[in-house]
């Protein structure tokens, strides 16, 4: 018998519907801390699901990532004071701008290959930055705060404006988890994973390649720009250095990703976790920290270069969202 | 006059990106890695100067004496111990690998010698120079790095295309599975190949650490200019790859002209141009 689900796989699903719904209604039930904290792990959730579907499916690893976080936050703010949009109507909005931009970028770096193209969106992301820091309106090089009257046409009261950021990161989190795990249930999803498992073969088969790569590529960056415009409203202005952050938005979304598992849906999930568990107890070595998180990401990629869940399924042969079929046999 | 004063000076700079470059050229023909870290071990490079500096009170130019050979021990140990068992036909691993280096690089200097930036102080070198036109001086320092980076590209060239060492660099790079057959180890030749990168990223890092200060985040952005050296130049040509330094160093040198936050970003927007205009650089290898 060939089945897609498992009996894991369906108590996932459960358990997924469940904690969504508890999510949901965290305003009510937590701090605004708690809401600040959870946010911003829906950020890094749907930062390392996007850049997991990019790197660990159609090899195109790129270190420029921050260009569209960036850019989404420009867009919102602009946006925002210059048109008076209410934000949350600028998050798509900002997503559509970063579409736009990426498919004529993306036709430039895909010149690169491999390793060099990993580089050449790093320049990109270097070029949004400096550019930023040019555009007087935005406040040049020191950057913008949102001002307040924006915030207010958000939502009169504290409680519902906090709420509203919230449940846009809960919707960017488990919308970018929902659209991996939808894509690669999808035909697309099968030429990813026949891409991911060998260029050549898929190219025989008559995938085409580069249109599905650059597809990605571009969905990727609309979708990164839009958690991009989440930030900006979660952290209430924007700046080139801290916008087109290299560190902040690509290195450790790269990290969560390898220790979790690259190439597996469930991967940057536990690594989300493990980030946030490992920042709450070392975040106060500071540079020691990000050192631990380095040699830990080398320490994975040189002795299990599945990751976390990709030792886990390899030894108990689980997958809470499974893409594939298994077949059964019966006794 | 003052934009034939501020080419040259932007053909100067140029050598200074052609050496950031060479070590990168050279791990990429060898091997196909590229070393996101590259970038940090320049200025890795330029901090275990000063600290020798301190330490012996030797010129920073001196110094290189005992920091090249260090810095190569390093780059052998560095690919035989760990980036040697990253390679394979996936990508991933050493993008990963020295992608972590370069994070723990960042912060392993900032923990020991603090965000102060540093610079080596070379003497009277630093201002000397002398006239070639009216209101046109070359300072001895950038052309001595000018022909420092030709110097060290010429003899990569030469070590690669006229000694037994460079023959097993090339015939590693073009089927190291024949090569080995033939009795050459290709983990020993990649580790040759990365400490030789490393004697030449310590050339870069003391001359970037006397010509301008430095502090430990300034790495990646050094690995960008000598990435878009190697790209302008054409992947596989060393004398390329001073051409595209030379071209970044004008670029960068007039956009600094027009206005000075321009400076880098001029430098971004001519390799961009040249990517699409020639997207395998102005010089590439011929191959076949």
């Amino acid at each position: 018998m060939i089945t897609r689900s498992t009996p894991a796989s369906r108590a996932a699903a459960i358990v997924a519907l469940v904690l969504f719904a508890v999510l949901l209604a965290a305003p009510w039930w937590g701090a605004t801390s708690t809401l600040r904290l959870l946010g911003e792990f829906m950020v890094y959730l749907a930062l390392a699901s996007l850049w997991n579907l990019l790197a660990g499916y159609t090899g195109l690893v790129s270190v420029g990532q921050q260009a569209f976080v960036g850019l989404g936050g420009y867009v919102l703010v602009a946006l925002s004071m210059f048109t008076g949009l209410h934000p949350l109507i600028a998050v798509p909005i900002a997503g559509l701008v970063a579409v736009l931009l990426a498919m004529p970028v993306g036709k430039l770096v895909f010149r690169l290959q491999g390793a060099y193209f990993a580089i050449g969106t790093w320049v990109l992301a270097e070029v949004f930055r400096l550019v930023a820091a040019q555009v007087t309106v935005m406040g040049g090089g020191s950057g913008i705060s949102l001002p307040a009257t924006v915030l207010k046409t958000m939502a009169e009261t504290k409680f519902w404006r906090e709420a509203m950021i919230y449940w846009l990161a809960l919707a960017l989190g488990a919308g970018a988890l929902a659209l991996v795990y939808g894509l690669l249930r999808s035909r697309i999803g099968l030429a990813l994973t026949a891409i991911r498992d060998s260029e050549i073969a898929s190219a025989s088969l008559g995938i085409k390649i580069d249109r599905v790569k650059y597809a990605v590529y571009v969905a990727v960056a609309g979708m990164t720009a839009m958690v991009g415009s989440l930030i900006s409203l979660q952290k209430i202005r924007v700046s080139p250095d801290a916008a087109f952050s290299v560190n902040d938005w690509t290195a450790f979304v790269i990290f969560i990703v390898v220790i979790g598992g690259i190439g597996t849906i469930e991967g940057p999930i536990v690594g989300t976790i493990i980030y946030f568990l490992l920042r709450e107890f070392l975040a106060d070595l500071g540079s020691i920290y990000l050192m631990i998180l380095g040699m830990l990401a080398i320490i994975i990629m040189l002795v299990a270069p599945k990751g976390i869940w990709g030792f886990i399924t390899h030894r108990w042969n689980i997958s809470l969202f499974p893409t594939g079929y298994r077949v059964n046999f019966k006794d | 006059m003052i934009w034939v004063n501020i080419i040259i000076q932007g053909i100067l700079v140029g050598g200074l990106y052609a050496l950031f470059a060479a070590g990168l050229s050279l791990i990429f023909g060898v091997m196909r890695l590229v070393n996101i870290a590259h970038g940090d071990f320049i200025v890795a490079a330029a901090f275990l100067a000063w600290v020798v500096v301190q330490a012996t009170g030797l010129n920073p130019l001196l110094s290189l004496i005992i920091v090249v050979p260090l810095a190569m021990a390093f780059g052998y140990a560095l690919q035989k111990w760990i980036l040697n068992s990253t390679l394979g036909k996936d990508i991933l691993p050493p993008l990963l690998v020295t992608f972590g280096l370069s994070v723990i690089l960042q912060n392993g200097l900032l923990e020991v010698f603090t965000a102060d930036s540093r610079k080596l102080n070379a003497g009277v070198i630093e201002t000397a120079s002398f006239p070639v036109l009216p209101g046109v001086a070359i300072g001895y320092l950038p052309l001595l790095q000018f022909i420092v980076a030709v110097a060290v590209i010429w003899g990569l060239q030469y070590l690669f295309y006229n000694t037994a060492l460079g023959r097993a660099f090339r015939a590693t790079s073009d089927d190291s599975e024949t090569a080995l057959l033939m009795g050459l180890d290709q983990r020993k030749v990649y580790a040759w190949a990365m400490a030789l990168c490393m004697g030449v990223v310590a050339i870069a890092g003391v001359f970037l650490g006397v010509r301008s200060n430095f502090d430990p985040f300034m790495g990646p952005g050094r690995l960008i200019f000598g990435f878009e050296a190697v790209i302008i130049g054409g992947l596989g040509n060393l004398w390329g790859t001073l051409i595209g330094g030379v071209i970044l160093g004008v670029s960068q040198a007039i956009g600094a002209q027009i206005n000075p936050g321009w400076q880098v970003l001029a430098g971004h927007l001519v390799f961009l141009l040249v990517l699409a205009v020639r997207p395998k650089g102005l010089f590439p290898r011929i191959d076949g």
